[in-house]
């Protein structure tokens, strides 16, 4: 075989096509909301269609939720927190967890595949993160559900009551998941919105709920967009509210919500460093950088956006990304061997774009490798932008897509510099063989997860969140029980 | 040998270490609850309450540096300083109309709360952090560091106990206060920060403002470099919509029993961090 100029077919060998059968699913026509443990029509009769962004194909129509679809979801979750749910001990809570929790096991293939029909996701990462990680996070909640007393040394809790729960559309499932699990296993029933562009895996865990005679009410899946969202933010039922999603809505979200007083959690947008040092084991380095920022197109929340390379390695580690990204897989999100798939919405796509035109009008040097896009569906390439100056608004503001920008640093205090300057918080990367230079850098980081010498790991005992503008708020170990739970009133604290 | 003649104190604000009248040359009266004036305090402007943000911006990398040992020893020292001055905080709070045994027992609670919080600087991370136990080949641990600048509205009720039950869970963590006090608390906070001065804590660390809490509270929340604002010592005045400024930037708000202690009050004003290193060979 004679070595070939084709990145894809450096032997003149190509992948066979390996799609992943969608025989596993079955879409409804339509759905309703999910509410006292029945689908139910929505109250206006409205729908929206929800789509396939690797094809444009309609996949489903889905209720639009109006506020009297939000009351009838508060009033069966405030009735579950009164009646059954609120009066069962956490060890039968938790065993409805750890039902929930083999019930995604068991069908994980299904959801997976729905879930990259529906968001555009490589079946690779639904397969092998969003899934396990969703079945792991009730699984870990499930066993805190009887344990409570233990979390909270000296104090007595309780749970707040019905949690409105709104979750965003690039880890669908997981991020209901994430939201469900601590709030059930503290004893709170739950009105959980997914996102408009991706509803399928949460109505089809509403499925799962049925059959592991989750008593009804205890948690209802109210779809539809941003007003359906704010009638959850503003019904006065609503005791606790968690959002995850962009800085913006995060924003209009805590100031709704301040004038009520009601605890609020907020994950919200990152603009993450991912910062690699001359003496770090740099082919490792290069994998983490593309898994940080190309791994579901860029879509996350605490993607390693940022590079910040050391000037003295920073041309050969741009040589050695642009050929790496030269052999990343573009295209069917549903082939096994996919690794960048659709973008999420026509919506986003325009969204990446612009930034990505500012980029270059701003004087950025772009980067894209040759790449065929599918004729159908919404695409974009991995892209890099080298010659970024702090000032221009590709290093500032989230994209939210597979757009990394690449800044240098002489000194390690040079990189936390840059690293920290930004309004944002959730995360940053490090990548240094050197580990007493790892644990100075941690420190003074002003992120919530810190990934040294890896990238984009996330484990339900691992607690997640932001700083500053990123957020407030746990999620994930025994820190995530914390927002679903508060101090009762028989117990003042301890203290002199 | 004429009688002494008494040397009154002025009444100033307390910002990086030092004493300044307000920039707005503002004052007000406060009196006893006789009535009788006991001063013209000075009353903080929004200049001078971003000038104490600027202050506690410049401290906090600092004091949240320092070991935790060190920062343990600095505020008990405060204590120290505390207990020297019993008597003038006790008379401070006779004027304001406690009992004489009210005052002192108020005076001894205080102090012995300023101690419990600075035995917790050593000791919090054990109680709010944890080391997770992931399922990759990886080493995860999470600890608690300062959110950074706070802005506290000192509770009018306990006057001393309240305003020192706020204070104290804020910096012991590292972060640096900007306290906003007014009414039955000035008098308090205003010898506090004589005691503060007189200690080891380095300037800009604990800040004081006397004046109107419910014309300060509304700059603090929209205040782009303030990162949280404690607001149980808060005018029951102040507008939804203030609050709401808090959002601009995500401010972490704070509200709280005024006289309570509580590791988890400590945990209020701090944000938890989480690492993660691969284990291998």
């Amino acid at each position: 075989m004679a070595p070939t100029d084709n990145p894809h077919e450096p032997f003149g060998i190509d992948y066979a096509p390996a799609p992943e059968s969608t025989a596993v699913v079955n879409i409804a026509k339509t759905y309703g909301h999910f509410i006292n443990g029945d689908f139910v029509e929505p109250s206006s009769g409205a729908t929206f269609p929800t789509v396939n962004p690797a094809t444009e194909t309609h996949l489903a129509n889905i209720a639009d939720g109006s506020a009297e679809d939000v009351d009838r979801a508060v009033a069966a979750a405030r009735a579950a927190f009164e009646g059954p749910w609120g009066q069962m001990p956490g060890s039968e809570r938790g065993k409805y967890l750890f039902r929930i929790a083999r019930q995604l096991q068991e069908r994980s293939r299904e959801f997976a595949v729905l879930e990259t029909m529906d968001g555009g996701k490589p079946i690779k990462e639904s397969r092998d993160l969003d899934l396990p990680l969703s079945a792991a996070w009730f699984f870990y909640y499930a066993g805190w559900a009887d344990k409570l007393e233990y979390a909270f040394p000296n104090r007595s809790v309780a749970p707040h009551g019905v949690a409105g729960q709104i979750v965003p559309w690039n880890f669908p499932l997981m991020m209901a998941a994430w939201k469900l699990a601590p709030a059930l296993a503290a004893g709170n029933t739950v009105v959980l919105k997914p996102a408009e562009t991706t509803p399928l895996t949460a109505l089809l865990l509403a499925d799962v709920l049925q059959n592991i005679d989750l008593p009804p009410g205890v948690v209802n899946i109210v779809t539809g967009a941003g007003a359906t969202g704010a009638a959850i933010v503003d019904h006065r039922g609503i005791d606790k509210l968690a959002f995850t999603g962009s800085t913006e809505v995060g924003k209009a979200i805590q100031r709704a919500a301040s004038a009520r007083r009601i605890p609020l959690t907020l994950e919200l947008g990152g603009k993450a460093a991912h910062i690699v040092f001359e003496d770090s084991a740099i082919d490792q380095a290069v994998e983490g950088v593309v898994t940080g920022i190309y791994s579901n197109q860029g879509h996350v929340c605490c993607a390693g956006s940022r590079l910040l390379v050391e000037e003295s390695i920073a041309d050969s580690f741009v040589e050695r990304l642009r050929r790496r990204i030269s052999t990343l897989r573009l295209g069917d999100p549903l082939d096994k061997n996919t690794d960048v798939g659709a973008i999420n919405s026509a919506d986003q796509l325009q969204r990446i774009t612009d930034m990505v035109a500012t980029g270059v009008s701003e004087g950025a040097d772009l980067f894209q490798p040759e790449c065929d896009l599918p004729d159908k569906g919404y695409w974009f390439p991995p892209s890099v932008f080298t010659g970024v100056q702090q000032s221009h608004t590709v290093a500032r503001e989230e994209i939210f897509g597979p757009v990394l920008t690449v800044q240098t640093f002489r000194t390690a205090e040079e990189a936390v510099e840059k690293a920290n300057n930004t309004p944002y918080g959730l995360s940053a990367g490090i990548w240094t063989e050197k580990g007493s230079k790892i644990l100075w850098m941690t420190e003074k980081l002003r992120a919530g997860v810190v990934w040294a010498n890896t990238y984009n790991q996330f484990d339900p005992a691992s607690p997640f969140g932001g700083y500053k503008e990123s957020g407030f708020g746990r999620e994930g170990g025994m820190h995530g029980l914390a927002p679903y739970l508060h101090e009762r009133a028989d117990l003042t604290g301890g203290g002199a | 040998m004429a009688e002494h003649m008494p040397v009154d104190k002025t009444f100033k604000l307390f910002i990086g270490g030092v004493f300044p009248r307000s920039e707005s040359g503002r004052t007000f009266q406060v009196h006893s609850a006789d009535g009788d004036l006991l001063a013209n305090a000075a009353q903080a402007s929004r200049k001078d309450l971003r000038e104490a943000v600027r202050a506690a911006r410049s401290a906090q990398a600092g004091w949240a540096d320092r070991t935790a040992y060190n920062r343990g020893q600095v505020l008990y020292r405060v204590a120290e300083v505390m207990e020297s001055r019993r008597a003038e905080f006790t008379s401070v709070l006779i004027d304001m109309g406690h009992s004489p045994g009210d005052a002192t027992a108020e005076v001894d609670r205080s102090i012995d709360r300023w101690v419990w919080y600075a035995g917790w600087a050593d000791k919090l991370h054990h109680v709010l952090g944890t080391v997770n136990p992931v399922v990759g080949p990886y080493f995860n641990f999470t600890f608690p560091e300062p959110t950074g600048v706070v802005v506290v509205a000192a509770p009018d009720d306990p006057p001393l106990l309240g305003l020192l039950s706020r204070i104290a869970p804020v910096v012991v963590s590292g972060n640096t206060a900007v306290v906003a006090t007014g009414g039955p608390s000035t008098l308090a906070a205003v010898t506090l920060a004589e005691v503060l001065a007189t200690s080891d804590v380095p300037g800009g660390v604990v800040n004081i403002l006397t004046g109107e809490k419910g014309e300060l509270l509304p700059w603090a929340l929209g205040h782009m470099d303030v990162n949280s604002v404690d607001l149980t010592g808060a005018p029951d005045g102040l507008e939804d919509e203030a609050v709401a400024a808090a959002a601009d930037n995500v401010k972490r708000i704070v509200r709280a029993d005024p006289a309570g202690a509580s590791p988890y009050m400590i945990g209020d004003f701090l944000e938890m961090k989480t690492v993660w290193h691969p284990i291998g060979r």
